[in-house]
């Protein structure tokens, strides 16, 4: 099977959903005549037609109200927030109506609606198009988050997204768009939400991250493994539910565990993995820390924008620091 | 029209109907009273928004949805959930956080969800039934439907009030939605705070839009008719400003000092109740019948037992 890109498994997950469920409708600013900013919807719009891909005012108030009040009227919504840096304005359908509106109705209903958003750094875009807000919607009952790092997971996630009754955050990094995998089950293949898979197995260390910091994880652990280090890498995929199982399994093998977040320390993902790791696996913790951004706003300049994400070296540096062992010892 | 000029009396229907718009009336205003009394006896808890002297908007709007129809509803939403068909028991026992409330105790007064009845929920954040109602407008478009917002006139600064009568515009979506100006938003004088007139924000939307008596009953099932089947019928989102007054504070901390001298006086004296009874003649058989329901309703609720903390409650549908 030829590799595809990131965006593009975005793309064939949408069309396999609207052509599977006449319910499924995308909807946000871009999407349709343009196929999307980050060309993540081409030939949506062509295909299916403007009563199922259309193209909204810059109206992210109204985007997300529409999304939450059409799913609860019976349609499966998708809908694009361009950066998740614009994800405060959906706050109230999100945060206040969608992901409350199963519980308080006494389940008479869920909501089950999509939005999508490109987050991330590493672009140039400045503080306030770069962001990573996981952790705003973190604390979210009845909200579900996913942030895939391959093709394959992107298309089989978005999928298991869309066929999610609840209200799902997908999150798309952006420099994962131009990733190329060749997607495995010949591209049919659904992933439900919740669960985290090991992309390295290891035997020292278990490095656990999302989306971007995924790679930057595995290209550490090449660098950690010729100092004799070997790092075992978890993929999260969704941040809530969180799969606490496959951080105590992990923990339960490596006695060490880093969680990178592209983000800050103060109130991160990571400080939630690490409780998780400390309530359920104290007797098997021999360290527990975190790798993260520094506590300011991302900046525009590449070279200082370059120092402040961690990258694969400074990942590494943070491990042998953490195990006491000096850079190059093999 | 303005505030000033006397409302022009409208179409009265049948008596048989008049007397059902009378009665849902009449159950919203003693259901609120009853409310009201509940409240001050430690009953209902948190805080209330009662709808006694609006009623006459959600019972004449209501009165013209079809099944396939949807209403979103405000904090201030007994009388949108009664005007629908809401039951009063299962709408009080909410409020005194019954098990036997509409949504198991688990909502409050604020926060109504009865889909049942076509309720897709009262929204306690400032505009967002407007949101609601407008993706209910999208979904309920493929199949004929309407979807109905009901929001006060504090809303009409809200982001949600510009964005979504666009959106609803621009996509021509099958939506009504219905202003209730009743003069103060919370507790300040709409006109202090509310830039030209309302209806203006509207039409400048290119949306079909009028100014009504929100106390004439009869009036507002005559607006209401017309704006639905235009929505119905394709041609897109209406407004509907109704001038209206609550007789309450804008909640329980709310004393309403700021009401100007008289106004509550000339406001009682256009009652919405008053005014049918007007028009109908004797409503004594219905004064008694709801007067004997209310008073059934709120033994039973009283009597109605509290759910039990659920270890297992989930928060997702499949967790």
């Amino acid at each position: 099977m030829a590799e595809i890109e990131f965006r593009e498994a975005i793309r064939d997950a949408l069309a396999e959903e609207l052509e599977r469920d006449e319910r499924v409708v995308v909807f946000g600013e871009d999407v349709a005549a343009a196929g999307g900013v980050f060309v993540t919807t081409p030939g949506l719009f062509e295909k299916f037609g403007p009563e199922r891909v259309f193209d909204t005012p810059i109206s992210e108030l109204a985007l997300a109200g529409a999304a939450f009040g059409s799913a609860v009227c019976g349609l499966r919504p998708v809908i694009e927030i361009m950066f998740g840096d614009f994800l405060p304005l959906v706050m109230d359908s999100l945060v206040n109506q969608a992901s409350k509106y199963f519980y308080i109705s006494n389940e008479q209903a869920s909501v089950p609606l999509v939005v999508r958003s490109a987050v991330g750094a590493g672009g140039r875009f400045g503080a306030i198009h770069s962001q990573s807000p996981v952790t705003w919607f973190q604390a979210v009952p009845g909200l579900k988050l996913v942030a895939p790092s391959t093709p394959s997971d992107a298309k089989a996630l978005l999928k298991g997204a869309i066929r999610d009754d609840n209200p799902v955050l997908f999150l798309e990094h952006k420099r994962l768009y131009s990733l190329k995998e060749e997607v495995i089950g010949h591209g049919s293949e659904v992933i439900g939400l919740g669960s985290a898979a090991v992309r390295r197995e290891g035997s020292d260390v278990t490095l656990v991250s999302v989306m971007k910091g995924v790679h930057d994880c595995l290209a550490a652990a090449e660098l950690l493994a010729s100092d004799g280090i070997d790092a075992e890498v978890i993929d999260l995929r969704t941040l809530r539910p969180l799969d606490r199982g496959a951080i105590a399994e992990s923990l339960s093998k490596t006695n060490r565990l880093a969680a990178v977040e592209e983000g800050p320390r103060t109130g991160g993902w990571a400080g939630e993995v690490l409780a998780v790791a400390a309530e359920e696996s104290l007797d098997d913790v021999d360290d527990l820390w975190r790798i993260t951004t520094p506590e300011h706003p991302i900046p525009y300049s590449p070279t200082l924008e370059d120092a402040f994400l961690p990258g694969a070296e400074a990942i590494a540096a943070s491990v042998r620091a953490r195990l006491g062992v000096a850079a190059g010892r093999s | 029209m303005t505030r000033a000029q006397a409302a022009k009396p409208s179409a009265v229907p049948d008596r048989e109907e008049a007397l059902e718009l009378y009665r849902r009336m009449l159950i919203i205003r003693r259901f609120e009273d009853t409310v009201q009394d509940l409240f001050l006896k430690g009953q209902v808890h948190g805080t209330t928004h009662l709808y006694s002297g609006q009623e006459a908007v959600a019972v004449g709007v209501c009165s013209v949805l079809a099944e396939n129809d949807r209403v979103a509803g405000t904090y201030r939403g007994h009388g949108h959930a009664l005007a629908l068909g809401v039951e009063p028991q299962g709408l009080l026992d909410e409020l005194l956080g019954r098990a036997t409330g509409v949504c198991g105790g688990r909502a409050g007064s604020m926060n109504v969800i009865d889909l049942e009845h076509r309720l897709i929920g009262c929204f306690g954040i400032v505009g967002g039934s407007i949101a609601a109602a407008t993706g209910a407008a999208l979904a309920l478009k493929r199949e004929g439907g309407v979807a109905v917002a009901f929001f006060g006139d504090g809303a009409t600064n809200q982001g949600y009030f510009h964005e979504c009568l666009n959106f609803a515009r621009v996509f021509r979506l099958p939506a009504v939605y219905v202003c209730e100006n009743n003069l103060y938003g919370e507790f300040t004088p709409y006109e202090q705070v509310t830039a030209g007139e309302i209806r203006a924000r509207a039409e400048t939307l290119d949306i079909s839009s009028q100014t009504i008596d929100g106390n004439d009953v009869f009036g507002v099932q005559a607006a209401a008719r017309e704006a639905v089947d235009r929505a119905r019928a394709g041609e897109g989102p209406c407004f509907i400003e109704a001038l209206t007054y609550r007789y309450v504070g804008h909640s329980r901390s709310d004393p309403g000092r700021y009401r100007k001298p008289g106004e509550l006086d000339e406001w009682r004296a256009r009652d919405p109740l008053i005014r049918a009874r007007e028009a109908i003649g004797d409503t004594a058989e219905v004064d008694r019948a709801v007067e004997a329901q209310i008073a059934q309703v709120i033994e039973n609720a009283l009597a109605a037992p509290f759910p039990s903390p659920d270890p297992d409650a989930r928060e997702f549908k499949d967790g």
